[in-house]
């Protein structure tokens, strides 16, 4: 019997307790949490008032070095690919065409210094597939490829979350494409013209190889 | 049945007007309440509620839909017009769409013994407690018919819950009602409210003039959660095993409507309680020497909004505890009703015979 009446004393002073709770948290919602970041001594003492963050109109800012979305700067890429490689996720996509020697001053250079010998006319990352693990920013010898801060960059469509980097246009890229194969063909024709010599020794495997115009 | 040549004068004037044969009076008593719970229950019901639950939980609550998301309610409405309203195939139909009109009218027809203030009664019955009582059990079968008709298990089990509960509630909430009813030794609503009238306000109040009025008042309140299947007995609804309850078939206006009986009926219990314990339309305040803040703060008008705060004091509560109890067990339902309230309601009876014969 006792025990009947002490339970019905602990439900109510438990009630009680956990009413008086509540209605201190109704009374504190005129309030706002402070915005004091876990540096601030204050942090831990700001424990009243309404905490929801009004997300798009209100943001945490990310810290200056954080490591979200994948960037290429596209002007001091030199199309070695080394990222793509490198990329577990397959996320990253280059097609590269190699300039032309009277190109050359028009590809430029990096911002090192480098002499540029690739156009790059599609370098694709999809966003959707990168896992922000950072292993194309350590290999990138140029050091063209990197993480920003930019932490929200969320898309309705996912094709959206595809991004395009590359510094021609299609039809730029059909035309390089086309000048470089000339060239070739030009530099194939003019080495069989000059040296009929060396010819004969690799003479059966160097006549396919030389029609896709692949001679390094 | 009026007492006083004032008391009823609105509601008696309103409702013998009429044009021609159409007694238009009647109609406007009826749709007054009906104009309050649509009212009430989109401002404080749906968007307070919001707001009351956001704020106990540190949160902001609707906030995009005007200005602290005050039109979030109209929007809701807009949505929920343009719901599809599914009939399942299954379902048995004439119960499945007579449901949630069984239990609105439920909760509205209490609300014809409602005194709205001293001049304002829909019907002023001599057994006006007792028809309340009993007219709240009608929702018991919009329940059972909104979950057997669904054709659904977790609306069938929601149901079966609710029947045990209230019907179980009733008892408890019965007792203590008639605790109220004896120390008035009337069941009139008007008369009760006006056995609790007098210049110093609430000191005339049945729970502050007779010293065990605490405790039917008490197991009134908690039966009254469960009769209008609020947080902590929501098990009928229990949204997190039973998805909705008896609801779970329901969509557009007639879930709209399920919710307006809801609010409804938690309206209609928290007045009851006032009535019964807090003097209903009564003024509050007492008159101090010569200031006579009592008599200043009585009158039809003052009536309705003491007995509409009164309620509206008590729906607080309610949401107070909603979030802030978790939902129980059907066993501790059972055992709080059966091994605890109605024993106590009994106690109480006893004691507030006792103390009756006595005074």
């Amino acid at each position: 019997m006792s025990e009947y009446f002490s339970n019905i004393k602990t439900s109510a002073t438990t009630i009680a307790t956990g009413m008086a709770i509540t209605l201190k948290h109704f009374f504190n919602a005129v309030k706002r949490k402070g915005d004091a970041g876990i540096d601030d001594a204050d942090y831990f003492r700001q424990v009243d008032g309404l905490c929801t963050l009004q997300y798009p109109k209100e943001a945490i800012p990310t810290p200056p070095h954080g490591r979200y979305r994948l960037y290429c700067n596209i002007d001091d890429c030199i199309g070695c690919r080394q990222c793509e490689r490198a990329c577990p996720v397959e996320c990253i996509a280059i097609e590269t065409i190699k300039t032309t020697s009277d190109d050359l001053e028009a590809c430029g250079k990096t911002s090192g210094g480098q002499q540029k010998r690739m156009w790059v006319p599609v370098f694709d990352i999809d966003t959707a597939k990168c896992m922000t693990c950072g292993i194309c920013q350590s290999v990138c010898p140029t050091d063209c490829l990197y993480h920003t801060s930019v932490a929200d960059f969320s898309e309705f469509d996912v094709k959206n979350m595809l991004y395009h980097f590359g510094n021609l246009s299609k039809i730029e890229a059909e035309a390089k494409k086309k000048k470089l194969a000339e060239q070739q063909a030009q530099a194939a024709k003019e080495k069989a013209a000059a040296g009929g010599a060396p010819a004969p020794k690799p003479a059966p495997k160097a006549a396919p190889q030389q029609k896709p115009g692949g001679a390094e | 049945m009026s007492s006083s040549p004032s008391l009823n004068t609105w509601s008696d004037a309103l409702s013998g007007f009429s044009i021609g044969w159409f007694p238009l009076g009647l109609v406007i008593v009826a749709v007054i309440p009906l104009v309050f719970i649509a009212l009430y229950a989109l401002t404080y019901g749906v968007y307070g509620e919001r707001k009351i639950s956001a704020f106990m939980q540190d949160r902001l609550g609707p906030m995009e839909v005007g200005f602290w998301g005050i039109l979030q309610t109209l929007a809701d409405i807009l949505k929920l017009l343009q719901k599809e309203d599914i009939v399942p195939t299954a379902a048995d139909k004439f119960l499945f769409v007579i449901g949630p009109g069984i239990l609105f009218v439920g909760s509205f027809l209490a609300f014809a013994v409602l005194p709205f203030g001293p001049a304002f009664i829909g019907a002023d019955l001599n057994v006006g407690l007792f028809y309340a009582v009993g007219i709240v059990a009608l929702e018991v079968v919009g329940i059972l018919a909104a979950g057997w008709g669904s054709n659904n298990k977790w609306a069938l089990y929601g149901a079966v819950r609710s029947v045990a509960q209230i019907v179980s509630y009733e008892i408890p909430a019965s007792i203590a009602l008639l605790c109220a009813a004896m120390l008035a030794g009337t069941l009139s609503m008007q008369q009760i409210t006006l056995m609790q009238a007098g210049p110093n306000g609430f000191l005339h109040w049945f729970l502050f003039t007779n010293p065990i009025a605490w405790l039917p008042f008490l197991i009134y309140f908690i039966s009254s959660l469960a009769e209008t299947n609020r947080a902590p007995f929501d098990i009928p609804e229990a949204e997190s095993e039973l998805v909705a309850g008896y609801f779970t078939e329901y969509s557009g206006m007639k879930f709209a409507v399920i919710f307006l009986a809801e609010y409804g009926s938690m309206f209609m219990v928290s007045a009851i309680i006032s009535i019964a314990f807090l003097g209903g339309w009564t003024s509050p305040l007492p008159n101090i020497g010569s200031l006579e803040l009592n008599a200043m703060t009585s009158g039809p008008v003052w009536g309705a909004f003491w007995i509409i705060m009164k309620g509206f004091f008590f729906i607080f509560v309610q949401m107070w505890l909603r979030w802030t109890l978790p939902r129980l067990r059907v066993d501790q339902l059972m055992y709080l009703c059966w091994k605890v309230l109605t024993p106590f309601s009994l106690v109480a009876f006893v004691l507030t015979a006792i103390w009756v014969i006595n005074h």
